[in-house]
């Protein structure tokens, strides 16, 4: 409840908070299919018609309803951002945990794959394991994840290594705490603030990445929606139909800045440094 | 009456968004004349060093503010001059040509990555616009009048071959190469050993005395200033509650406050002060017996991976430990204190080297991973020791749950009646660690400790961190539950005062090995090891505030040794019936 608060009076928190907190509403109705019209109906009569009062962006090539499709496409590349980086948040603390604990060997093996795969445009890694694994929405969520889950590895591992070193560690050392309690509520407890910020930035990316993806015609599959999908299909339509190109464009880049104002303000609130100076 | 070098007068200092407000400085005024020393004494936020720091305004980069008075400085010309009011540009003339500074820490002080002489010599560039050849002669002199032995060759080195007894005096170097008619030195040893500090203010006195400047030196020990103090102004809450000349306010107080913090120092009284409370019994088994204990590191980095050699941190250490005695190792940073607590603990794992903890567990230097619930140790930073994130009562069940246990009422009970004992309100069982005090922190240390009921805590500079007054009740609370417990205590120090008033038998621990050990009494009233008295002769203590420091630039060895290096078999001599040395080459 302090932290809702604490985002909501800070200059960016409030607006990246309130951005956020609409996309997930209608990500949401978008993936229980609570919307306008439904998005797979085509109006035969209404092809390509312009935005008015009951086509609230207008339609497509195929009559079907922009605004109903953009919500289901919200919903669907919430749904791969959010499973991705579920999935690349979970390895990466993994790994970051256990390569700053055991060192060594581990470490070096763990941080050297994690360099190779930063090495690799996230986008075109992306692409590798997909062209492997073949395209679908759960490929596209693999794919995402395995790209960022080194970020959140060297994200983990750092402060994880200056926090073994800490005194409170050698208490729970000399009592003998078990390996597990001292990982989890001595170092995975402390590292909660770093992991919250990176969390947000990453939704951000990895929305743009699936976005990337379906344009490519690689993530999800037609006739089904998502961004992506709907700005590749609007290529073709830019001068006669603008509306299709607009909307799913704005809502990528809308998005994309909530997450990202919104991460900025947790790093402000979650630092201890710039916690109490004057904004 | 001719004006004096600095008249400070009501001046107040706040911080943050709204400075009056947040006060920290209410109203101090000083006089200081030219070649006069003051000494401000204060415990942490009293207000000492924000008073020092705004005189040559450098509290402005600290986000202070100074919202009232003035500070008159005499400048060399003749002129007076408001510090308070006057612009940068005037001030960045004054500051280092006319008033110096040295800070507290001399590692993170110099830059890591230029030589000692390119930092010196650009003192001489700045404020003296010497070039070349000139500015590295005055750098070689200003090392030189440091006594910083070998000075033209020490200018090419950088800051981490030097120690921090050497790099306090490059930074005194660097505040004095302009002839400052001010220093001001901000706890400029407390984070040098007793022989170190007792080395750099025996330099301080001597330069006093060679150039005529005034110095301002604040400090939280006011043992320190009586030998280099001409006045003494005491702090606290941010006001100067008494100040007077230096023999005044140490022998007629006049303040509850100073009188209150000169009990609180611990008075080193060369054993007269020791406990003897305690008197061994052969019958009893120890609570702790080390037995050759031996801690190396492996240097890395030789030539295609070989190891040059190892660093022989303890080597061949012994002693043991009765129920209810206190045994306190005593040495400088480096000497092997720390490394011989954490060894017997299992936080480092000992190349050679047996204890046995209560005659029952019996544990080889291989097998250190296993934790003994019967040892337990308090360490000496309370700011680290606490998981920020657990709540206190997670904190002290952790033990509990290591040990295999389960948090019953009964543990709760237990965690309730601990804090009480340790002098904590109950509730603070829903609270978290940043909202207790330094020294209330260091007691819930000590709780959990106890929560296994050990019969042996090892106390790593447990009081170290901790302002006078408070370490002095710590002390008092070690002794209570000592007695409480039988409890016996390993106190890890390198305070001598401090070792006085709890220890019952000393170890000195110098470059890894025992040098002496035995009754405590007897050990500081007739240290027999060169090193002993060496140490024992640092320490600062109002009592010996006419005595000359002697100025001694000898260093601790170097403690690597070739592959397989084995040390010589010590010869030890008896000096009593509980006190022997050993015999010096």
């Amino acid at each position: 409840m302090s932290m809702l608060r604490a985002i909501f009076s800070h200059a960016s928190g409030r607006i990246g908070g309130t951005i956020v907190v609409v996309y997930i509403i209608i990500a949401l109705l978008g993936m229980f299919d609570i919307t306008p019209h439904n998005p797979l109906q085509q109006f035969r009569i209404d092809r390509l018609h312009a935005p008015n009062a009951t086509y609230w962006m207008g339609t497509d090539l195929f009559g079907r309803d922009v605004a109903s499709r953009l919500m289901k496409g919200i919903g669907q590349s919430f749904l791969v951002g959010f499973c991705a980086v579920a999935l690349a948040t979970t390895a990466g603390t993994v790994l970051g945990l256990t390569a700053a604990w055991f060192g060594r060997a581990w470490d070096g093996l763990v941080m050297r794959v994690m360099d190779v795969l930063l090495a690799f445009p996230a986008i075109l890694l992306a692409l590798l394991i997909i062209a492997a694994a073949g395209p679908g929405t759960w490929t596209s969520v693999a794919a995402i994840a395995i790209v960022y889950t080194p970020i959140f590895t060297r994200v983990v591992r750092g402060p994880a290594l200056s926090i073994k070193s800490r005194e409170f560690v050698d208490a729970a050392r000399t009592f003998g705490s078990s390996r597990r309690y001292i990982l989890t509520r001595h170092l995975l407890l402390n590292l909660v603030a770093p992991l919250t910020v990176q969390v947000t930035l990453a939704l951000a990316w990895s929305l743009l990445t699936e976005a990337g993806l379906s344009f490519l015609g690689l993530g999800t599959q037609p006739p089904a929606s998502s961004l992506g999908l709907m700005l590749a299909d609007s290529r073709n339509l830019m001068e006669t139909a603008p509306w299709l190109l607009i909307f799913p464009a704005l809502a990528i880049m809308i998005s994309i800045l909530g997450f990202n104002l919104l991460g900025d303000a947790l790093r402000d609130i979650l630092d201890p440094k710039t916690r109490s100076r004057p904004a | 009456m001719t004006t004096p070098l600095l008249s400070v007068s009501d001046l107040c200092v706040g911080f943050g968004r709204d400075p009056s407000k947040n006060e920290i400085v209410k109203g101090v005024s000083f006089d200081l004349a030219a070649g006069e020393t003051l000494a401000i004494v204060g415990e942490s936020g009293s207000g000492k060093s924000v008073t020092a720091l705004s005189i040559n305004r450098l509290v402005d980069f600290g986000g202070g503010r100074i919202i009232g008075g003035s500070i008159d400085f005499k400048r060399r010309d003749g002129s007076i001059l408001d510090l308070a009011q006057a612009g940068e540009p005037v001030l960045e003339k004054i500051r280092g040509s006319e008033i110096g500074m040295i800070f507290q820490e001399p590692m993170t002080s110099l830059n890591p990555v230029l030589t000692i002489g390119t930092q010196i010599e650009e003192s001489f560039r700045l404020h003296r616009g010497l070039t070349g050849r000139q500015a590295t002669a005055a750098a070689r002199d200003a090392l030189d009048r440091v006594r910083i032995p070998d000075a033209a060759r020490r200018l090419k080195y950088c800051p981490n071959q030097l120690s921090g007894g050497m790099l306090q005096r490059v930074m005194i170097a660097t505040a004095l190469a302009c002839n400052p008619r001010l220093l001001i030195a901000d706890e400029p040893t407390t984070a040098l050993d007793v022989t170190v500090q007792a080395q750099i203010m025996a330099l301080l006195g001597e330069l006093k005395h060679e150039t005529g400047m005034a110095m301002i030196f604040i400090t939280h020990d006011i043992g320190l200033v009586a030998g280099i103090a001409d006045k003494i102004m005491v702090m606290q809450a941010g006001e100067a509650v008494e100040q007077g000349q230096l023999d005044q306010v140490l022998d007629r107080p006049q303040h509850s406050y100073t009188r209150h913090l000169l009990s609180a120092v611990p008075h080193f009284e060369s054993g007269r002060a020791a406990r003897a409370d305690f008197r061994r019994e052969k019958a009893k088994p120890p609570a702790l017996t080390v037995d050759g204990l031996t801690v190396r590191f492996k240097v890395s980095g030789g030539l295609l991976g070989r190891s040059p050699g190892s660093v022989h941190a303890v080597e061949n250490v012994g002693f043991d430990l009765m129920p209810g005695e206190t045994l306190a190792i005593v040495g400088e940073s480096g000497s092997g204190k720390s490394t011989t607590a954490r060894a017997i603990l299992g936080l480092v794992r000992p190349t050679r080297g047996r204890f046995s903890a209560h005659g029952l567990t019996e544990r080889a230097g291989s097998v250190a991973d296993a934790t003994d619930p019967a040892t337990q140790m308090v360490f000496q930073n309370p700011y680290a020791s606490l998981n920020p994130r657990l709540r206190i009562d997670s904190i002290l069940a952790e033990p509990v749950i290591a040990a295999g246990g389960r948090i019953t009422t009964e543990t709760r009970e237990k965690m309730k009646a601990l804090l009480k004992r340790v002098g904590l309100p109950e509730d603070s069982l829903e609270r978290y660690p940043h909202q207790f005090s330094g020294g209330q922190r260091q007691r819930l240390c000590i709780a959990r400790a106890l929560m296994l009921n050990p019969s042996v805590v090892v106390l790593d500079e447990a009081v170290s961190a901790l302002d006078v007054s408070v370490q002095a009740k710590v002390l008092e609370l070690l002794v209570d539950l000592q007695k409480e417990y039988g409890l016996a205590y390993l106190f890890v120090s390198h305070d001598m005062a401090v070792v006085e008033r709890i220890a019952h038998r000393i170890a000195v621990l110098y470059a890894g090995q025992i040098v002496e050990i035995g009754d405590a009494a007897s050990v500081l009233s007739n240290p027999q090891h060169s090193y002993t008295k060496r140490l024992i002769s640092a320490v600062p203590s109002i009592d010996r505030r006419n005595q000359h420091f002697e100025l001694d630039t000898r260093q601790v060895p170097s403690l690597v040794r070739p592959p397989g290096f084995e040390p010589p078999e010590p010869q030890w001599r008896d000096f009593g019936p509980d006190h022997r040395a050993r015999a010096e080459a």
